[in-house]
């Protein structure tokens, strides 16, 4: 392995290793082990099938059921592995530390990329290939250049209002005395789920329509009326409705881009911000001048989450207008043509570019990885 | 120049940041006073009448006699209007509205004056049984009208997203623990390899993954059951989980680990002993996070549990295609929905914030 310093220590991992200590298992007794874990595993997943009623009772069980049957699995396979013959037994349980991870991952997002890769040049129904036509749909589609162009609405905007407010919040509740408080609240709908936060903003939205008499009770209808203008349905207006969907994420998002900045400020050395003070500088001098350039990493950080973030976005559009009224995203189209028109060739073109799209920021990730030598 | 300090005590800053902490609480406040207001009052008046305010109160009625002719101009209390200026409402000098109720052959006309209300408003919990439980439901809506509905049956989604949540949050804890242990202190062919592919994952979009692991659910009869659902957030934890726990497992000192390989310690007995105790820290930072992650997550729960064993995330976006407009259900049930993650939130906030800038990069 060249470039590592994978053999700075050499003694100590052959030491982990369980090559010298005897295991002191019965083979009969390990046998019966792993028929016990076999009979737990499939038993319990039979029960869970069959039994609907007891729903509380079930709920319990599925929970205990689940995580036992992991923890048996890593005790069996170890006893297998430490009964192994010498020669390979620091191997077999290496395999078996790292095995189940790896195979996991190869499962849920290897192989599948590949698969998804494969099926994006095959038909609706996965029976025939059919060249790069579905990727052509995803270029050419009305549909798909709309949801582009929201995609890149949602990337713009709601990456950079979530960016500058969260710095703008950061820096002046490190000003305050009520910091946490602060802080707390404006970060609390990062518990929220975006189907949540979809009902609280449908909420806010709510139109009740035109007729005589009629009380608006959606609050930014009665804001709207109160100051003597007319109440709207708000996710109805072409285009404008993409900028009250990403007002939703704006909500959820600056929390953390916040928090995240938070820390980087306060990392700051006081006395270069006292040395700015002395030579007579002030607050937005000091803002400019020092805060932004010195956590430009973080911030970078951020900005490359939230970008991601909102590339992938897919609940909020999906809750508040299920796509229609010219507010489609990619990720919502996808599910569409998977789930609603049934074509697994073009919802898999979709989900290629959506990687592709990612691709340089995983390269980026794999750049630091390699500089900071994170793996000894 | 005494004090360099003096800007933190900013009246203008603690202005600036409670507007925007206003701004940002509101709207959540908004559904939870609704959820405990009763239906009819919800269609009738916005949640916000409820803080003491001046409106126009209800005070009294007036029946016009039966031989009104409500085609021709009217009088009434000294002032003469058509019928469409009395149903827009006519206001009197002394304060009073006076507005026709319904429609021409109501002839009744209804008083409303300007008053204090708020004080004491109506506050139910039966839009929360309403909306937990299974049968029939009946609502009042702003004109008085009674409507039924089909329950929601939230309880059930409740139960069945605690059912996904706690396994697919220890689960990925557990199996990534034991990677991250062997990446860090053993070696085994293709190490780094692996290691470099973990990385790469890191911001992989889910999505990528779905249709194959469907077709794979599908042959396997893993549609729709809890299985499928902590295998599926398994795989797309796992990257996160084992970066961060490596990171950390990686940076525990070396003693430990020699010195129990000589009091004859096999590497399960160091994990089990040693390591997960040491790294309880780094354990509830994922832990916190995968939770969140998996209670609110609405994909993966629509892909692979479809109509079985709703979760709440797919229980209330059912509920807002279903029944867009009966608030007294969506806001009962958004908030139960939100419940059991603010708790933890609130209780873990160190933890999570610190796994938040560990792995912001999750896919």
């Amino acid at each position: 392995m060249p470039g590592t310093d994978a053999n700075l220590f050499p003694v100590f991992r052959r030491f982990s290793m369980s090559g010298n200590i005897d295991s002191n298992w019965n083979p009969f007794a390990l046998a019966g082990l792993v028929v016990l874990t076999a009979v737990v595993l499939v038993g319990g997943f039979i029960l869970l099938q069959t039994v609907q009623a007891y729903k509380v009772l079930m709920t319990v069980f599925a929970v205990v059921w689940g995580l036992l049957s992991t923890a048996l699995l890593f005790f069996v396979l170890n006893a297998v592995a430490e009964n192994m013959p010498r020669k390979i037994r620091s191997v077999s349980v290496a395999v078996v530390f790292a095995g189940p991870a790896v195979i996991l991952l190869f499962w849920a997002l290897v192989i599948p990329t590949l698969r998804t890769l494969r099926l994006s040049f095959m038909g609706a129904y996965a029976r025939e290939y059919v060249g790069f036509s579905n990727y052509e749909f995803a270029f050419t589609d009305p549909i798909m250049l709309e949801s582009f162009r929201n995609n890149l609405l949602w990337m713009i905007f709601g990456t950079s209002f979530c960016v500058i407010m969260g710095l703008v919040i950061a820096v002046l509740a490190d000003k305050s005395s009520r910091e946490k408080v602060f802080k707390s609240l404006i970060f609390m709908p990062m518990a929220i789920s975006f189907v949540g936060a979809g009902v609280i903003w449908k909420f806010m939205y709510a139109y009740k329509g035109e007729g005589i008499n009629v009380t608006e009770i959606g609050l930014l209808n009665a804001i709207v009326v109160a100051f003597g203008g007319e109440a709207q349905a708000w996710l109805l207006i072409p285009f404008w409705n993409n900028f009250f969907l990403i007002a939703i994420m704006i909500w959820l998002q600056t929390g953390y881009a916040m928090v995240i900045m938070s820390s980087a400020i306060k990392a700051i050395p006081g006395e270069i911000n006292e040395a700015a003070r002395v030579d007579g500088a002030n607050s937005f001098i000091i803002f400019s001048r020092i805060t932004v350039p010195y956590i430009m990493p973080t911030i970078i950080t951020v900005t490359t989450t939230i970008l991601i973030f909102s590339l992938k976005l897919f609940d909020i559009v999906r809750v508040m207008t299920g796509g229609n009224f010219g507010t489609n995203v990619i990720a919502n189209e996808f599910y569409l043509r998977q789930f609603t028109y049934g074509n697994s060739g073009q919802a898999s073109a979709i989900a290629i570019i959506l990687l592709v799209v990612i691709v340089p920021v995983l390269l980026y990730n794999l750049k630091e990885f390699r500089r900071r030598r994170v793996l000894k | 120049m005494k004090k360099p300090e003096k800007g933190k005590r900013n009246p203008l800053v603690a202005v600036v940041l409670i507007i925007i902490v206003l701004v940002w609480t509101i709207p959540t406040l908004g559904i939870f006073i609704t959820s405990f207001r009763e239906s009819s009052d919800i269609y009738g008046s916005g949640w916000w009448t409820v803080l003491p305010h001046k409106d126009n109160v209800k005070t009294g009625e007036i029946e016009l006699p039966a031989d009104t002719d409500p085609n021709k101009p009217v009088e009434i209390e000294g002032r003469t209007a058509t019928f469409e200026q009395w149903r827009m409402g006519v206001e009197f000098e002394d304060g009073r509205m006076l507005r026709w109720f319904g429609n021409k052959r109501s002839r009744k006309i209804e008083v409303f004056e300007e008053k204090w209300v708020g004080f004491g408003a109506n506050l139910t919990l039966k839009n929360y049984r309403d909306v937990l439980g299974g049968g029939m439901v009946e609502h009042t809506d702003s004109e008085g009208n009674i409507i039924s509905r089909q329950g929601s049956n939230f309880a059930d989604a409740v139960l069945n997203s605690i059912a996904v949540s706690i396994p697919a949050t220890v689960i990925p804890i557990l199996i990534a623990a034991f990677a991250a242990y062997a990446f860090a202190w053993m070696e085994f062919p293709g190490r780094r390899p692996l290691f470099i592919i973990v990385v790469a994952l890191l911001v992989v979009p889910l999505q990528i993954a779905l249709i194959p692991i469907l077709r794979d659910y599908t042959g396997w009869g893993l549609n729709g059951t809890f299985v499928g659902m902590w295998l599926a957030h398994t795989g797309f934890g796992l990257p996160l989980a084992i970066y961060l726990l490596y990171n950390y497992i990686s940076t525990l000192p070396r003693d430990i680990f020699e010195s129990a390989y000589l009091d004859g310690a096999t590497p399960f007995v160091t994990f089990v002993r040693l390591v997960l105790p040491l790294s309880i820290p780094a354990l509830a930072s994922f832990a916190i996070f995968q939770f969140l992650w998996v209670w609110n997550d609405y994909l993966v729960a629509l892909v692979f549990l479809g109509d079985q064993n709703r979760v709440v995330t797919s229980a209330l976006a059912a509920m807002v295609g279903e029944k867009g407009q009966d608030w007294h259900l969506l806001t009962s049930g958004a908030f139960m929905s939100m419940i059991i993650p603010l708790a933890v939130f609130f209780g873990l906030q160190r933890f999570f914030v610190r796994g938040l800038m560990a792995g912001s990069v999750k896919g």
